[in-house]
C-alpha cells in the first residue's frame, strides 16, 4: 500500500476540539455542518449533549466520559466514547452507530429509532425504554425496568437484567444471556429459533463480542395488552 | 308521558341520571368509562369575572378605529428564531391519530390564515400538517410517536409536554379502532392495537434533568427555536416556577377543561384545577422570579369567547390556546349530522366519543369516508373566521377599557360575580375590594 501524501494525511487526520479550550456550542455547530469527516474530542470532562444532532456520516471520538444525552438523536454518525456515558446516550438514535466502551447510565438508547448501540461496559436501569427499532447490545448487565414499553428492535444484554425486564412490552426481541430478575408486565420468554439465532449472531458480530447465541434466552410480549378489556388493571 | 317533574318526582343531586348510567354502564361491561372532551361539570370560570370598561376615572378607546395591536412575541428568551405572531389565539396541540389528516391540515389552514401557529400532537408531524402551517409547533412527549430530529429541526418551536389538563399525571390513549396503518407507521406500534402512551418522559426525570434535556434541545436545533414547557393545571405556581428554572422559553398551562381524544372520565373530572386558578398562579410565579413577560405564559382549557380571551389576557397571560373550540369551528357536534350522532348513542352537542373514530363531522376519526367528509380548504376558512371573531372581540374589551394592545389588560379590569371566583382569580368580588383569602 503505498505511503499517504502529507495532504491526504492531514484530511484523514481528525479535527480536535479541546473541551478545555473551546466550547460543547462550537463543537456541535461544527458537528451539524461538518468540514471534515472524523473529529476527535478531548477532555469532555462529562460535559452535556456531546455530539447531539450529529446527521451527516461522520467519526466523532469522546477521548473521556460523556454527561447525558450523548450522541442524542443521532443520524448517520458513528461516534465512540472512549468512558462511561451519562443519561440518554444515543437517544432517539435514528441510524449510524454509538459505542461506549465504559458503562452507561440510565435510559441508554432510549426511544431510538434506529442504528446500533454497544455499550461494552453495563448499562444502568431503563435501558432501551421505549426503543422503536434501534439494537442495542450491551457487554454486561441491565439495570431494572429495562426496555419498558419496548415497541420495535432488538436488546441484546450479554450479562444478567434486573427486574421488570420489558414490562408492557410491544414487538421488540430481548435476549438475554444471565439471569433475569423479574420479567414485567405482559414480557414472557420465548423459544429461541433458528432465525433469533442467526440474528443473535450478526448482533453479537457487529458489536465484536463473541458468545455463542445458543447461550441467551428470548423475551417478547405476550401480546395479552394489545386490547382494553376488564379483564386487567393496566390502563 | 308527562315530565316527571310534573308528576311530582324529585331527581337526585347525588344520583342524577348521568350519574346512574355510569353506574348501569360500570355494572354492564365491567369497564370504566373512556371518551374525549374536557371537564363538563361546572366550575368556575371566566364566565364568572367582568370587566370594567371605562368611565370617569379610565379613558376608553374608540371601538373599531383606535389602534388596539394583538401580536406577540414568543420565545425571545434564549431562541435566536422567536416566533411573532399576529394575534394570541393559537391552536393547541392535537395528534394525527386523534384527528384525521384533513382535521390537521385545516387547522392549520387557519391558523397561518390569520398569523398565528398551530401545533402537533401525541403522534409526531405530518407532511400535510407542516406544508400548510405557517409557525408550527412541534410536541416533545413522553410516547416520542414519531419523534425525528429533521422535524425538530423543520419545526418553529418545541413544546416539552409534560401533561395536559384533561389528565395531569396520566398518559394518552388511542384505541385500536383509530390505529390505521397510517397511524401505526408512523408510531412504530401494531396496526389496530389498543395504544398508551408513557406518562412519564423516558429520558429524565425531575426539573434537572429537565434543564439537560431543554439543553440538548437546543444543542440539536441550534439554539435557533423556542423551547415550551406545558403542564396540566394542577400546582402551579410550583410547576410554573420549575419550568423556568429548567430553562423554558414559554410556559404552557392547560386546565382540566381542556379537552383530549381519550382519557378515563373518572380523570377527566376529578383531576387538576380549573384554569380561572391557575393563571394567576402562574403569573405570581413568574412575577416573583422577575420574567413575567420574559417568559411568556399561554393558558388554556375552556377558551371560547373573546371574552375568555380577554379575561385570561387580564389575569397575566401572554397567549391562549385553543383545542375544543377550534373542532367544534370546524364542525364538530353540527346538527347537521344530529341524526347520526342519534345512531351512535349521542346527540349533536354532546358528542364526545371521540375516543371511538366514528366522528360523523370526519374531525376524530381515521375512517377514509368519514374523513374525506371534512374539506381542509373549508374548514381551515372556519378557522380562520373563528379566530377573528376571538381576536376582534377581544379588542372590543380592551378597547373599553383603553388599552392600546391587549396585551395591557391587567387584573384592575376585572371583578368576579362569585366569592369562589374572586378567590380563585384574585380579583375583587363586584361591587366590593374584597378578594378572598387576600385580607379586607
Amino acid at each position: 500500500m503505498a505511503a499517504l501524501s502529507r495532504a491526504e494525511a492531514d484530511a484523514r487526520s481528525p479535527v480536535v476540539f479541546d473541551l478545555h479550550e473551546t466550547t460543547v456550542r462550537a463543537l456541535n455547530a461544527e458537528l451539524h455542518a461538518p468540514t471534515a469527516t472524523s473529529y476527535e474530542v478531548l477532555h469532555p470532562q462529562g460535559a452535556h449533549s456531546l455530539g447531539a444532532g450529529i446527521h451527516d456520516e461522520i467519526d466523532v471520538a469522546v477521548r473521556g466520559h460523556a454527561g447525558y444525552f450523548c450522541a442524542g438523536m443521532n443520524k448517520l454518525g458513528r461516534v465512540v466514547v472512549d468512558g462511561s456515558a451519562g443519561n440518554g446516550v444515543a437517544e432517539n438514535m435514528m441510524s449510524g452507530s454509538v459505542r461506549v466502551r465504559g458503562d452507561a447510565s440510565q435510559s441508554a438508547g432510549a426511544t431510538g429509532r434506529g442504528g446500533l448501540l454497544v455499550i461494552e461496559g453495563s448499562a444502568s436501569m431503563r435501558c432501551g425504554i421505549s426503543m422503536k427499532g434501534i439494537d442495542i447490545v450491551v457487554g454486561g448487565s441491565v439495570g431494572p425496568m429495562s426496555a419498558f414499553m419496548a415497541q420495535a428492535g432488538r436488546l441484546v444484554v450479554c450479562g444478567d437484567a434486573g427486574d421488570g425486564l420489558g414490562d408492557s412490552i410491544y414487538e421488540a426481541r430481548l435476549y438475554v444471556r444471565g439471569s433475569v430478575g423479574t420479567l414485567g408486565a405482559d414480557c414472557v420468554e420465548k423459544p429461541l429459533r433458528d432465525e433469533h439465532v442467526a440474528e443473535l449472531g450478526e448482533l453479537l458480530d457487529a458489536a465484536g463480542l463473541d458468545h455463542r447465541p445458543e447461550e441467551f434466552r428470548r423475551f417478547g410480549s405476550a401480546r395479552g395488552l394489545y386490547h382494553f378489556t376488564g379483564d386487567h388493571g393496566s390502563y | 308521558m308527562k315530565d316527571p317533574a310534573e308528576r311530582g318526582l324529585r331527581e337526585s343531586a347525588t344520583f342524577d341520571r348521568a350519574t346512574i348510567a355510569a353506574i348501569q354502564h360500570a355494572a354492564r361491561t365491567g369497564v370504566y368509562d373512556i371518551r374525549g372532551w374536557g371537564a363538563k361539570r361546572a366550575v368556575p370560570h371566566f364566565d364568572d369575572l367582568l370587566v370594567l370598561g371605562a368611565s370617569m376615572s379610565r379613558y376608553p378607546l374608540e371601538g373599531y378605529r383606535e389602534r388596539c395591536d394583538t401580536d406577540v412575541v414568543l420565545g425571545d428568551r434564549h431562541a435566536t428564531r422567536p416566533l411573532h405572531l399576529d394575534i394570541p389565539v393559537t391552536i393547541a396541540g392535537m395528534s394525527f391519530g386523534a384527528l384525521s389528516a384533513q382535521a390537521k391540515e385545516a387547522l392549520g389552514r387557519g391558523a397561518s390564515e390569520v398569523g398565528t401557529s398551530t401545533t402537533t400532537g401525541d403522534g409526531g408531524m405530518t407532511d400535510e400538517e407542516r406544508g400548510e402551517s405557517k409557525t408550527l409547533v412541534y410536541q416533545l412527549l413522553p410516547s416520542r410517536y414519531g419523534m425525528n430530529p429533521d422535524h425538530l429541526r423543520a419545526a418553529d418551536a418545541i413544546e416539552v409536554v409534560l401533561g395536559q389538563g384533561a389528565k395531569p399525571g396520566g398518559g394518552g390513549m388511542l384505541l385500536g379502532q383509530k390505529i390505521s396503518d397510517r397511524v401505526a407507521e408512523m408510531r412504530t406500534l401494531p396496526p389496530g392495537i389498543d395504544q398508551r402512551s408513557a406518562c412519564r418522559h423516558p429520558d429524565w426525570t425531575g426539573p434537572d434533568d429537565l434543564a439537560i434535556k431543554i439543553g440538548e434541545l437546543r444543542e440539536i436545533t441550534d439554539w435557533e427555536k423556542p423551547i415550551y414547557v406545558k403542564v396540566g393545571a394542577t400546582r402551579t405556581y410550583y410547576d410554573v416556577k420549575l419550568a423556568v428554572a429548567a430553562g423554558a422559553d414559554v410556559v404552557v398551562v392547560d386546565g382540566m377543561q381542556g379537552g383530549t381524544a381519550a382519557t378515563q372520565e373518572v380523570f377527566i373530572e376529578h383531576v387538576g384545577i380549573p384554569i380561572l386558578a391557575a393563571i394567576p398562579q402562574a403569573a405570581l410565579a413568574l412575577q416573583e422570579l422577575g420574567v413575567h413577560r420574559k417568559v411568556q405564559l399561554i393558558v388554556s382549557g375552556g377558551i371560547r369567547t373573546g371574552a375568555d380571551v380577554a379575561k385570561a389576557m387580564a389575569l397575566g397571560a401572554d397567549a391562549v390556546a385553543i383545542g375544543t373550540a377550534a373542532l367544534i369551528a370546524l364542525g364538530d357536534n353540527d346538527p347537521q349530522y344530529a341524526a347520526e350522532y342519534e345512531a351512535l348513542g349521542s346527540g349533536a352537542g354532546y358528542y364526545d366519543d371521540f375516543q371511538d373514530g366514528r366522528d360523523p363531522a370526519g374531525i376524530t376519526t381515521q375512517d377514509p369516508e368519514l374523513s374525506a367528509r371534512l374539506d381542509p380548504v373549508e374548514g381551515g376558512r372556519r378557522v380562520a373566521n373563528y379566530l377573528r371573531v376571538l381576536t376582534m372581540e377581544a379588542q372590543t374589551l380592551a378597547r373599553a377599557c383603553g388599552k392600546g394592545h391587549v396585551r395591557h389588560l391587567e387584573p384592575e379590569d376585572l371583578v368576579a360575580l362569585t366569592i369562589e371566583a374572586a378567590a380563585m382569580a384574585r380579583v375583587p368580588l363586584a361591587g366590593t375590594s374584597w378578594i378572598p383569602g387576600h385580607g379586607l
